[in-house]
């Protein structure tokens, strides 16, 4: 079975001083969690869609569901974890707990700050998730990546065409990130933030989905300003 | 949640476009899975629909021809996953006399409204009809154009004579085709008669009673009711030829769309007594028998399969972009997209 998480353990830190954790905040005067969600709700594929969000916001998290009429009963809400894997980790517990999971079962992650995604994006996902145990989201990338290693001068420049910029969604074989993230140590756990660093280092192939470079993550107040403006200047007449 | 349209900004120009649309409303999601290019669509496409035209409606988002499936009814009604067509017309009042696709207030999906290039399209329950289950969606996905020719047939009903032993059609194109296919399994005692003046698409009205180049008419045939889709100049000289050989009472159905005004032969009209009746778009209704034709006479859609032109599966916009230029030097079939963007 196919399964979506929403990723919505964010405290919204890099939003400057407001209250509220960022996927809560208004696009278009709706909460950016809730666009997402919508668009998860309209591909069938999904069994369940599930919220992994901090614990003190669980109940707004369900409120907000209810407000704009999307609390269907394939929408959950769950507790997050410390990080984004830990998050991870919680969505599949649940799934384990209230479904059986089997080898076959895969898991869409998505970052509830990325309201643009597109219904080819999810489609793709799906379709590799299948075929491949990862599956990450990226876009060429436009500028040049420059390394360095003491923040002082550069200590490599990569071949520019061989790089990406990873979006999401990212989509996993949960058995496999079960098995992989269990290995890791704390140690690891702790630098290695993107699940799908943890299959790349541990020698899983990665299967690369085309992205969108309106796939945005609305994480600062400035792509916040952006975002709004890419709706309401939509070229209507 | 934030839909993707894709719109037409300038000639041979995509762009995306983000609106703003909440899933629970009075309408269903339809995910678009078929859609088919038009000769109207080109017409904005290339830019030849006219400068004033072009800054008028666009940006815009093309096609009306188009089919799809239900990812999200709020009411409950529909199922998901339910294969439906896409009807363009949208009425905002009723008339008891005036049909929907005939009242100026009738909005119409691109054609100064959006059209059906998005990532989701929201449509009331009446401006869907369900399809068969196993229906062959790339026929399905220019279903719109097989109404404008029941539509044209449903009102040569009400308002022609009764006698109806043979027609003439003028227009060897896909239109003209529907219409030869319409007219034989709706009237299947009548003679059906094809005028155009390409050999190898006469060719392939296989099912018609013959098929005459409208340079080599024999002079003393004569037809008790005609249907033009020629279009452009070329509708000119069908009705031209259509007037000598209809016999009197007659019901000239014009369904070609000129750019320009064309001239008329009046004299013949009056002392024959002809009647033209124009006809444009369909309504609902038309959508509603169309199906229904297609679920009692399979045939029809297998005849209608000939029709299926180059099938593009469309990722991005460019391919969009590919899909518009390569049906550009297509003279026979649609072109069908497999909307998968």
């Amino acid at each position: 079975m196919i399964y979506a998480g929403i990723l919505a353990g964010g405290k919204g830190t890099r939003m400057g001083n407001v209250p509220m954790p960022k996927q809560f905040l208004l696009l278009n005067e709706k909460p950016i969690l809730i666009h997402t969600v919508e668009k998860f709700i309209l591909n069938n594929r999904f069994e369940k869609i599930i919220i992994g969000t901090p614990k003190e916001w669980i109940n707004y998290t369900n409120d907000i569901l209810q407000k704009y009429n999307v609390d269907l009963p394939k929408v959950v809400v769950v507790e997050g974890g410390s990080n984004r894997n830990e998050t991870i980790m919680n969505i599949i517990e649940f799934i384990e707990d209230s479904h059986d999971l089997t080898e076959d079962d895969v898991l869409v992650t998505h970052d509830a700050v990325r309201p643009f995604l597109t219904h080819r994006i999810i489609q793709d996902n799906i379709e590799q998730g299948q075929v491949h145990s990862a599956v990450d989201t990226v876009i060429p990338a436009i500028d040049t990546i420059v390394e360095s290693e003491d923040n002082e001068f550069i200590s490599h420049i990569p071949r520019r065409d061989f790089m990406y910029q990873g979006q999401t969604p990212q989509t996993f074989n949960m058995n496999k990130l079960k098995e992989l993230y269990s290995q890791l140590s704390e140690e690891e756990k702790e630098i290695l933030t993107d699940a799908c660093k943890i299959f790349s280092i541990k020698g899983e192939a990665v299967k690369l989905v085309q992205g969108e470079i309106f796939n945005i993550k609305v994480t600062t107040p400035y792509d916040l300003k952006v975002a709004n403006a890419i709706i309401k200047g939509s070229l209507d007449k | 949640m934030i839909n993707q349209v894709y719109r037409l900004v300038s000639a041979r120009q995509f762009e995306i476009s983000y609106k703003d649309k909440s899933i629970i409303s009075e309408e269903v999601v339809i995910r678009p899975t078929h859609l088919s290019i038009c000769a109207a669509d080109q017409r904005y496409y290339t830019g030849t629909r006219g400068e004033e035209a072009m800054k008028a409606k666009l940006p815009m988002s093309l096609i009306h021809e188009g089919v799809g499936e239900v990812v999200f009814d709020p009411t409950g009604k529909l199922d998901i996953g339910t294969k439906v067509v896409m009807v363009p017309n949208a009425p905002t009042e009723t008339d008891p006399f005036i049909g929907e696709n005939y009242l100026r207030s009738s909005k119409f999906r691109s054609s100064g409204y959006d059209g059906f290039m998005q990532d989701y399209v929201f449509l009331p329950h009446d401006r869907i009809i369900k399809l068969p289950k196993d229906m062959t969606m790339e026929v399905a996905a220019f279903t719109e154009l097989v109404t404008i020719a029941v539509h044209c047939l449903t009102r040569f009903e009400k308002k022609a004579h009764l006698r109806r032993e043979t027609f003439g059609v003028w227009g060897d194109g896909n239109l003209g085709y529907i219409v030869c296919l319409l007219l034989k399994k709706l009237y299947p005692d009548s003679k059906v008669y094809i005028f155009g003046k390409t050999g190898y698409k006469l060719n392939q009205f296989s099912f018609v009673d013959e098929a005459i180049k409208i340079d080599n008419i024999p002079e003393d045939l004569t037809i008790d009711h005609a249907i033009e889709c020629a279009g452009g100049k070329g509708s000119q000289y069908a009705v031209e030829q259509i007037i000598d050989h209809i016999n009197p009472e007659g019901m000239v159905c014009l369904l070609g769309v000129s750019e320009y005004p064309i001239e008329v032969n009046t004299r013949m009209v009056l002392e024959k007594g002809l009647t033209l009746l124009g006809s444009s778009r369909s309504g609902a209704d038309d959508f509603q028998r169309t199906v229904n034709i297609y679920k009692e006479q399979p045939e029809v859609v297998n005849y209608l399969s000939t029709l299926i032109g180059e099938v593009y599966d469309v990722k991005k916009l460019s391919d969009v972009t590919n899909a518009f230029e390569s049906d550009l030097s297509n003279s026979w079939g649609k072109t069908i997209m497999r909307w998968m963007i």
